[in-house]
């Protein structure tokens, strides 16, 4: 393996032409340095541990050239912006929590910098992520360990761990933060536990694979997806019954409600599409399409959506088709598509809502959109394959 | 009356939404024959249930399904013995299954489907990987789950180009399936630009697989018979029949790597997979069969799902309207590849990315970066539309 890494030819070749990772970057790379980026990234993608030192200074000087630039450009517009206004804006620092799912670990990020400040030692396999209500702990779902894991965000460090079932992957808790909903995608179940009690229950039967989890902001109403029954299955949470199935495109993998709840919004990753439900009725009322000049119909693979909290703007994580389509939620069609890092999966927007963090599985990094401006400002090395993310309330 | 009319049809309509008093019933056959194959290394051996048992979980998942759509799968098994009537079998088998997954020869495959045409019955082929059943001999009432011969030696061909291995030594055995696997081959060298720097025949002189005396005699046979070879890269070797192929790998005269029908394998599903979600259905295969899920196991399950899928699609359990939906340009089914599965309409074959597994790992799934098609990439492999000699009836 290590041999054909070094290997030019095997490396898979940089993003297709003109596709740099963090377009709408306040300074452009050089084609070169470009290129070399994007090979680092993919042999650090490849390798397991760096291991080879010379690659892995390499790696680290090109690393320095891509983070100095922008950030020598950020604070001269930073300290422009402030002459000109006159008005210092303390910037407000965020903390971000972002599960790698295969170096079983979590990396912080501090928002005000954008930098990695703590990588802590998780559990196997760590997807779904979730801060608790109040702030106070990060819990994250580490499947292969069949368990979710409660990070306390004071220290952290991992201080607990809940009876989830079998491969927990996505959960949703209840407005109040008592109740934690996991999907089981072992055995068709979704679980419900009590957090204060750390205890089960009970489980509620659902389709094959279950994953994408959202509660109604009433709380009354707990989606949840099943991947291979391609369904979203609408549960009471005070009955814990299914009360309705909503047939939606191949493979749903996440579900999420306008705030208004008007409206639920189901990603399918293979179907490509995100279907958009009536919740009183229970029916599929539109549906979002994807469509990239030079990119083939099965890269588009839907996976994870952020709206904002004004309903008008949505952004769907695309997948291998390392883009984040930005959605005008009132005519449901595409405005724009930002390209960020490789195999693009979940994303958190800061509680400001200036801006939005997205996981990108393959590159191994995390990209910062301006939500404003809708533009990728930085990119941010993390862990590998980093899947889930969760930013302080 | 009118009211109560009126009542007793809400009744209808609420106790078909919410849970289907009776459901639909769904009827699926499978046909194969009794004897299993001998292979060279003891744990390809194939299980007597191989094939049907990737039937069963699918039956288990479209039921999970079913539960939520009123609809119930049933499996029927009919495996046929030496000199058993075929034709019988399956017209006994289609009197209570609209659908047949059949694991035949050829021959056997054609004469049922001619025989079943008139009644119906929609076939899939989930064992036979012949091309001339989806090319001069193909039929309107059969799908094709299975891989073609040039599917798989062109996802292999893909690979070896794109290691930059173009130089093949191809070693054939002499049983017309192995000269028919060798012919793909050379038509994947034409294809990709790769050369055949010669070909060698190992005739078979029969003899037991297994043997007390054991390797030594191999370990001197194997470098003898691939010695004074020209230049090389790779060995590729065309023994469907189980003759030689597995002797190879680590005995060839010159130190090269051997693929084909062994060594770097082309198949269409592998117990290692464990990408795009596939270690939940592997977990579930396990679970369910107590062993490991194999290329004809996935093939059937494969079949059943997209029956469970068009039926969940066109709420129907009708033979006609499932066929046509399988059939039409709005089907595709997820399988755990990665990307969504779709029919190439000139032919019913389905299009499928290839696997290249050396028996622990899966070395990489073709097609690869960089072979290009207008229509869909898993089109570059086997033969295109513009080949084809198919005509449907």
């Amino acid at each position: 393996m290590n041999a054909s890494c070094r290997h030019d030819v095997a490396a898979p070749p940089p993003p297709l032409a003109g596709e740099g990772r963090g377009e709408g970057v306040f300074t452009k790379k050089t084609p070169q340095e470009e290129r070399a980026l994007s090979r680092i990234a993919s042999l650090d993608a490849m390798r397991p541990p760096p291991q080879a030192g010379e690659v892995k200074q390499a790696s680290q000087q090109f690393q320095r050239i891509a983070e100095q630039r922008p950030l020598r450009k950020l604070t001269l517009r930073l300290s422009l912006f402030a002459t000109l206004t006159l008005v210092a804006a303390p910037a407000h620092a965020f903390i971000a929590y972002v599960s790698n799912e295969k170096s079983n670990t979590v990396s912080v990020i501090d928002t005000d910098n954008w930098t990695v400040t703590k990588t802590i030692k998780v559990g196997q396999r760590p997807r779904g992520i979730e801060f608790t209500r109040d702030g106070k702990f990060v819990m994250v779902a580490v499947g292969d360990d069949d368990t979710i894991q409660v990070i306390d965000a004071k220290t952290q460090s991992v201080v607990d761990s809940l009876p989830s079932g079998p491969d927990p992957e996505l959960f949703a808790q209840d407005a109040a933060g008592k109740i934690l909903y996991v999907a089981n995608e072992n055995d068709n179940t979704v679980t419900v536990i009590d957090l204060e009690k750390r205890a089960r229950l009970g489980d509620i039967q659902v389709g094959v694979e279950p994953e994408g989890m959202t509660i109604s902001p009433d709380g009354k109403t707990l989606i949840n997806t099943s991947e291979t029954t391609n369904m979203a299955h609408f549960i009471d949470t005070s009955s814990r019954q299914i009360v309705a199935n909503v047939l939606v495109d191949a493979r749903p993998r996440f579900a999420e409600f306008k705030h208004d709840s008007s409206e639920v919004w189901v990603s399918s990753e293979i179907g490509g599409t995100v279907s958009i439900i009536d919740p009183r009725k229970h029916e599929v009322i539109g549906k979002v399409t994807f469509e990239i000049p030079g990119l083939r119909k099965e890269a588009i693979q839907p996976v994870g959506i952020g709206m904002t909290k004004d309903d008008r703007t949505a952004f769907v994580a695309l997948g291998p088709a390392n883009r984040i389509a930005v959605v005008d939620v009132a005519s449901r069609k595409v405005t724009k598509y930002l390209l960020v890092g490789q195999r693009v999966w979940h994303m958190a927007f800061t509680p400001d809502e200036k801006y939005l963090l997205t996981t990108n599985g393959v590159s191994n990094d995390v990209s910062v959109i301006d939500v404003a401006a809708q533009k990728v400002i930085k990119t941010i090395q993390v862990g590998e394959l980093p899947w889930g993310i969760t930013i302080a309330p | 009356m009118i009211r109560w009319l009126a009542g007793l049809i809400g009744f209808g309509l609420a106790a078909t939404s919410a849970l289907a008093a009776e459901p639909a019933l769904i009827g699926v056959g499978y046909l194969g024959v009794a004897a299993t194959r001998s292979t060279l290394s003891l744990v390809e051996q194939p299980a007597e249930n191989d094939g049907v048992a990737g039937a069963r979980l699918a039956i288990e998942d479209n039921n999970t399904t079913g539960k939520f759509t009123g609809q119930r799968f049933t499996l029927e098994e009919r495996r046929i013995k030496e000199g058993e009537d075929v034709v019988q079998a399956a017209t006994a088998l289609a009197e209570k299954n609209g659908f047949i997954i059949a694991d035949l020869p050829a021959d056997a495959l054609l004469k049922v489907a001619d025989a079943l045409r008139d009644r119906g019955t929609l076939l899939f082929n989930a064992g036979a990987i012949d091309e001339r059943l989806r090319e001069a001999d193909c039929r309107a009432n059969v799908i094709h789950t299975a891989p073609t011969r040039t599917m798989l030696a062109d996802a292999l061909g893909q690979y070896l180009v794109w290691k930059k291995w173009s130089r093949w030594l191809l070693v054939v055995g002499s049983h017309d399936e192995d000269k028919l696997f060798a012919d793909a081959i050379r038509r994947t060298a034409a294809r990709f630009g790769a050369k055949i720097v010669q070909e060698r025949t190992f005739e078979d002189k029969g003899g037991a697989r297994r043997t007390d005396s054991g390797v030594t005699q191999i370990q001197r046979q194997m470098p003898v018979f691939t010695q004074q070879a020209p230049a090389y890269d790779v060995l590729v070797a065309a023994d469907e029949s189980e003759v030689f192929g597995a002797y190879l790998p680590y005995r060839t005269w010159d130190p090269r790597p051997v693929a084909g029908s062994a060594g770097l394998v082309p198949r269409s599903w592998d117990a290692s997979q464990d990408q795009w979600g596939a270690i939940q259905m592997q977990n579930r295969f396990i679970k369910l069969n107590s062993r490991r899920m194999t290329p004809l196991d996935m093939q059937a399950w494969t079949a059943v799902r997209m029956i469970g899928e068009a039926t969940s699609r066109t709420n129907s359990g009708d033979v006609k309207k499932v066929t046509d939906f399988i059939k039409g340009p709005d089907f595709s089914v997820a399988a755990f590849k990665g990307t969504r599965l779709t029919l190439r309409d000139w032919n019913l074959q389905l299009r499928q990315p290839i696997l290249l597994v050396d028996g622990r790992m899966v070395v990489s799934v073709s097609p690869q970066e960089g072979f290009l098609h207008q229509v869909s990439e898993l089109d570059t492999l086997g033969y295109d539309r513009p080949e084809s000699k198919c005509k449907l009836k």
